[in-house]
């Protein structure tokens, strides 16, 4: 057994310095709370303004100008019918709801910071060991920090996903930035480019299909936490997953599985459609 | 070049460019003058010697051709001149300003306007169209549309590519994408013209044509134009002026005919061994029959 002599802990200092930080910036936390969840509730509405069936021609229509495939398209459009069929649809929406407003703040933190990466060395040398741990790191473990700080409920499920989904944006964004080929940027310098220029009209729209990829990532990320989430009380499919485990109600469990299943498939084939069409020289 | 004496285009003086191999060494101007760290920078395996005291100087409206083998720095002093590669040490002055003293800003405006340049691989932009590509330097430079689509128009007639506007470079042939690198030059309308072993990489046929074209482009426009290539028979008929380089070195300057006839040392000679025999089989061959053709098959 190890000696109990050596035997330190790290816990207590980690609880009573969150504990401080709890107390001291209480109004800081509830002001950023109010904020997302606002974010959250508007989206939550847009989505929940639209008709079942609006989704379905709407999945049907992008699919049909990203593939132009008919049957393809039919196939995927008909899809999300299941999901409805279960009596899951509020439910995949409220989902839905939580993965759009973490994949928007994920973005709108994690390209800048893919651009800052693929740029700086040294930014890359501070970020990458960060990225490592914010990867490796259990999902669940997200949820408690989430929770102290926001409490029960669907803001902290937006926090924790947004966290766990974070890293492949920001990677991939760095990595297309550097794959750029140098004779390229050697014959924008050669004309004159400046370094803004050089990052504007050469390096980001030839990283786009990278970036793009780690768009795609992110949102597989955010949404293969939104069953994670549900266990601090986001609710949404997620929620009747964790009620289908405490009942061992293995049917319903399966329904709600095959629905984010669904709601993944549709979302990455969209994805990875308008990144094929973003894609360079086509 | 008799008379008035030409002026001046470019200038390089003393110009030298060790590149180290291994992070966390750094070469000043310093370490260049000493002659014995010269000699332990070129045998020690963690700096690489490009260039060893390069002095040219090029002409206004000549071709001057920069031959030498891969890895004898030619790339790297194309490169210097606009400082796309920073030299270590050593002075370029190009139209009477000096280059290597330049903020960056300077920099980046002499570089819009004095130079353009054409490269090996082309470093076409593969997300934006043929015209778009052309118009690429006249953008930074931030000309309004209008002109910018006159002149467009006006470089892919004057290289062949009327009509090739809207497509890809994907979707080009290699002669056709340098023919593209070349109308992007030319539509800048600048004094000197870089040209960084543009034919190389094209089949013997299409490289002809290009070479014959430039020529006849050159004929009106009498720009300066610096050419690196590896290829003689390339350099004999394009150059004005030539410089051999091997490692690092300037071993001859002077005319085609002048190099050929008289090789400064026995790399230059080899060198142009092959040219010379046929050069001469030519010769023998128009004065004892007919057909001047022969001369035209040497290559």
């Amino acid at each position: 057994m190890f000696p109990e002599t050596l035997r330190f802990h790290i816990a207590e200092p980690i609880n009573i310095f969150i504990d401080g930080l709890i107390q001291r910036y209480a109004a800081a936390f509830d002001l950023v709370a109010g904020k997302i969840l606002f974010f959250l509730l508007s989206i939550h509405r847009g989505l929940e303004a639209v008709p079942w069936w609006g989704y379905i021609l709407l999945v049907f229509l992008l699919s049909l100008y990203f593939s132009r495939s008919i049957l393809h398209s039919l196939v995927l459009a008909s899809l999300p019918f299941f999901i409805g069929a279960f009596g899951l649809w509020s439910m995949a929406i409220e989902s839905l709801a939580v993965i759009i407003a973490s994949v928007v703040m994920a973005l709108v933190i994690g390209l800048p910071l893919g651009v800052l990466m693929g740029e700086a060395k040294s930014v890359e040398t501070v970020l990458s060991p960060v990225l490592d741990a914010m990867q490796t790191m259990p999902s669940f473990v997200y949820l408690i920090p989430a929770m102290m700080f926001f409490g029960l409920g669907k803001v902290p499920a937006v926090i924790a996903t947004l966290i766990y989904s974070l890293p492949p944006v920001i990677r991939l964004t760095a990595l297309g930035l550097r794959q750029v080929p140098k004779t390229v940027e050697e014959a924008a310098l050669a004309y004159g480019a400046t370094r803004w220029q050089l990052i504007r009209e050469v390096r980001l729209p030839l990283a786009m299909p990278s970036i793009m990829a780690g768009i795609n990532q992110t949102t597989m990320m955010a949404l293969s936490m939104v069953v994670v989430s549900s266990m601090i009380g986001a609710r949404g499919l997620g929620q009747e997953v964790l009620v289908s485990i405490n009942k061992i109600d293995v049917g319903r469990g399966v329904e709600a599985g095959m629905s984010v299943v669904i709601l993944a498939i549709v979302i990455d084939r969209l994805t990875q459609g308008l990144a094929k069409r973003l894609r360079p020289g086509e | 070049m008799a008379g008035a004496s030409p002026a001046e285009a470019i200038v390089v003086r003393n110009l030298w460019q060790v590149f180290p191999r291994k992070e966390g060494i750094s070469i000043s101007s310093a370490d260049v003058m000493d002659e014995q760290r010269v000699r332990e920078m070129d045998e020690s395996d963690d700096t690489v010697v490009a260039m060893k005291d390069v002095c040219l100087t090029v002409y206004e409206g000549e071709t001057f051709i920069i031959m030498g083998l891969s890895g004898s720095g030619k790339s790297t002093l194309i490169r210097c001149l606009l400082r796309l590669v920073e030299p270590t040490s050593g002075e370029v002055c190009i139209l009477g300003h000096n280059v290597t003293a330049m903020g960056k800003r300077e920099l980046v405006q002499f570089r819009r306007e004095k130079i353009s340049m054409v490269f090996q691989h082309y470093g076409l932009l593969p997300h934006r169209t043929v015209a778009d590509n052309v118009a690429f330097g006249l953008k930074l430079r931030g000309e309004p549309e209008e002109s910018r689509k006159e002149k467009v128009t006006w470089a892919l007639e004057t290289v062949g590519l009327t009509g090739w506007g809207k497509y890809y470079p994907s979707a080009l042939s290699g002669g056709m994408r340098q023919r593209v690198g070349i109308a992007r030059a030319l539509v800048m309308d600048a004094p000197i013209l870089l040209m960084d072993e543009p034919f190389s990489g094209l089949d013997p046929m299409i490289r002809r044509e290009l070479q014959d074209e430039l020529i006849h482009l050159q004929r009106d426009m009498r720009k300066t134009i610096f050419f690196v290539t590896h290829d003689l028979s390339e350099a004999l008929r394009m150059g004005d002026r030539m410089a051999i380089m091997r490692r690092g070195e300037i071993v001859q300057v002077g005319s085609p005919d002048e190099v050929v006839a008289n090789p400064a040392d026995e790399y230059v000679a080899r060198f142009v061994s092959d040219e010379k025999e046929q050069f001469e089989r030519g010769r023998a061959f128009i004065g004892s029959g007919p057909g001047r053709e022969a001369t035209a098959c040497v290559s």
